[in-house]
């Protein structure tokens, strides 16, 4: 169980969180939505310790993590998947290195039973046949789908996912939600996930959690977000430019004006 | 007049903060490595690998550089001695221990801080930008240990090496300039090093020559981990790398060489 209660963080004069609060239970997914550069990837990193709140605290199975030794962190962080919104691929490495890096680390596997599930985690992705080849060679979508594979490679108790679907085709959208809900299924994930997709949203959790200004403004299950009448959560998931959230954008378009 | 002054004293106040922040993470880091290593917590194979990248690699440039080095100082000196003395003498006393006990380890770590200090620097840092350093910690690794103690312990031995094989290739240029250049016999050049030359002086330069890895090194890895702002970032910390490490080679050398002289070591 995760519980994180008023963390805060800014940096320099731009407050991020604001005092979250947020219980993740163990064997659910939670879905955290929100508008672009409100910081959710900056809470996941939180949550991991890859960055230290300014004030709260946050418990990962009762730890209190904020205060632990780089030593003790790493013990807590083994727990973990996390799949980087930008990948995060070691571009020194290839493919096969990368997904295999956790097992290599964190396991006494020895090189042919690292190797076969390597294969394995690749093929739950979708990819094939391309072990050998460097990060650099992959499309966008490919990097993002071997992130996934490196993050679940170990199988964690956690597993996060930062924007699984983002660059990804409707089709291989849809394997990956597939994938994320027989992980939670089969091995009891306990899963936390950022999306901006209301489909896969919808389709994979348990819980629906908003960040809006710096704070958790709403959680509920995909049905209460579907129907809540709070005009925030409304507007976001109805994707309106008009409502509550305003966009800073110069709204001097005049098309009238151009017959 | 009062008010401008409070505002400076302020702003050097900062920047003495800051100053002292870095000083403690440079530690800290130092400090870490050296306990990682102690611990024998070492990959060998990316270890083997930064030798190769660091110190094979390097070779080249440095032979050829430590090459002309040698070889225009035997130059000078014969033309020195030829203009003051009538004939070119103690040629090689004089390239063996500018080389030995100065050249070699200076020009061998400046062209490290340039070629090493630099590429450490930028890959480093476009881990940290790209969040690998991140991707690290939650894959059961610590970067210090992944990343910092393969490049110490490469840096920290090759540069000493290199700077050995530079003293060796200098001094043949030396001899091949005193031989063809000033007429002198090769036995005459190797005495007029052997007879002065100590081992003292030669541990001399190789103890600088530590320090100047170490320097090297640490200053690359540093700003590899303060790295932050994409690719903009990444080049602002190779090029303070390369300079920072640069100026600490140069400036640190004096007072290495009066430490040395002062405990009799050269
Ligand atoms: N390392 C950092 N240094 C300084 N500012 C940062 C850093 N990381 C994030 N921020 C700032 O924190 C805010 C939130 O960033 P974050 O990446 O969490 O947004 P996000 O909600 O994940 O957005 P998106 O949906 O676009 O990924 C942004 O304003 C960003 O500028
Ligand atoms: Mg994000």
């Amino acid at each position: 169980m995760i519980q994180v209660s008023g963390v805060a963080k800014s940096f320099r004069s731009n407050d991020v969180l604001r005092g979250v609060d947020l219980e993740v239970r163990d064997g659910e997914t939670l879905t955290v939505i929100g508008g672009s550069g409100t910081g959710k990837s900056v809470l996941l990193k939180n949550m991991l310790g890859l960055l230290k709140p300014d004030r709260g605290e946050i418990r990962i199975d009762g730890t209190e993590i904020t205060a632990l030794d780089e030593t003790e962190l790493l013990h807590v962080q083994q727990k973990f998947g996390y799949l980087f919104q930008g990948a995060a691929l070691f571009d020194s490495l290839t493919v096969e290195e990368n997904v295999g890096f956790g097992l290599h680390n964190l396991t006494d596997f020895d090189a042919a039973k690292i190797s076969a599930r390597v294969r394995e985690c690749l093929a739950m992705v979708g990819l094939k046949g391309i072990q050998n080849l460097k990060p650099a060679e992959l499309s966008g979508g490919m990097k993002k789908r071997v992130g996934l594979a490196r993050a679940i490679a170990c199988q964690p108790q956690y597993i996060m996912y930062d924007e699984p679907t983002t660059g990804l085709d409707p089709i291989m959208a849809d394997v990956i939600n597939e994938l994320i809900l027989s992980l939670q299924k089969q091995l009891c994930v306990t899963s936390i996930v950022v999306t901006h997709d209301m489909k896969s949203a919808y389709k994979i959790s348990n819980r629906i959690a908003m960040l809006y200004e710096g704070k958790i403004i709403f959680v509920g299950t995909p049905d209460q977000v579907r129907n809540t009448t709070n005009p925030v959560v409304h507007q976001f998931v109805e994707g309106l430019s008009h409502g509550p959230i305003t966009v800073d954008i110069e709204k001097s378009f005049n098309f009238e004006d151009q017959s | 007049m009062r008010r401008i002054s409070g505002r400076m004293f302020n702003k050097l106040g900062i920047q003495f903060l800051d100053f002292a922040s870095m000083l403690g993470r440079v530690t800290q880091l130092i400090v870490q490595t050296s306990q990682w290593i102690a611990r024998g917590a070492v990959d060998t194979r990316t270890t083997v690998q930064q030798m190769i990248e660091i110190g094979i690699n390097s070779s080249p440039v440095i032979g050829l550089s430590s090459l002309f080095t040698g070889m225009v100082l035997a130059l000078q000196t014969g033309a020195s001695s030829r203009n003051i003395f009538n004939e070119p003498i103690y040629i090689g006393t004089v390239v063996g221990f500018s080389l030995v006990k100065e050249l070699g380890p200076v020009l061998t770590a400046v062209v490290m801080a340039g070629r090493v200090g630099a590429s450490i620097a930028a890959e480093i840092g476009t881990m940290k930008v790209t969040e690998q350093v991140d991707a690290l910690y939650t894959l059961g690794t610590n970067p210090v240990r992944y990343l910092a103690v393969p490049r110490f312990i490469a840096c920290g031995v090759m540069v000493p090496v290199l700077t050995i094989m530079a003293n060796i290739v200098g001094i043949m240029g030396g001899l091949i300039v005193t031989m063809y250049r000033w007429d002198v016999p090769s036995s005459v050049y190797w005495e007029d090093i052997l007879n002065f030359m100590m081992i003292s002086d030669f541990m001399h330069g190789l103890i600088k020559s530590i320090f100047f890895g170490i320097i090297i090194v640490t200053t690359a890895v540093y700003q590899g981990f303060q790295c932050e702002g994409g690719a903009e970032g990444v080049g602002k910390s190779t090029t303070s790398a390369v300079m920072i490490s640069m100026m600490l080679i140069l400036i640190s050398d004096y007072f290495l060489t009066a430490l040395l002289v002062a405990l009799r070591i050269g």
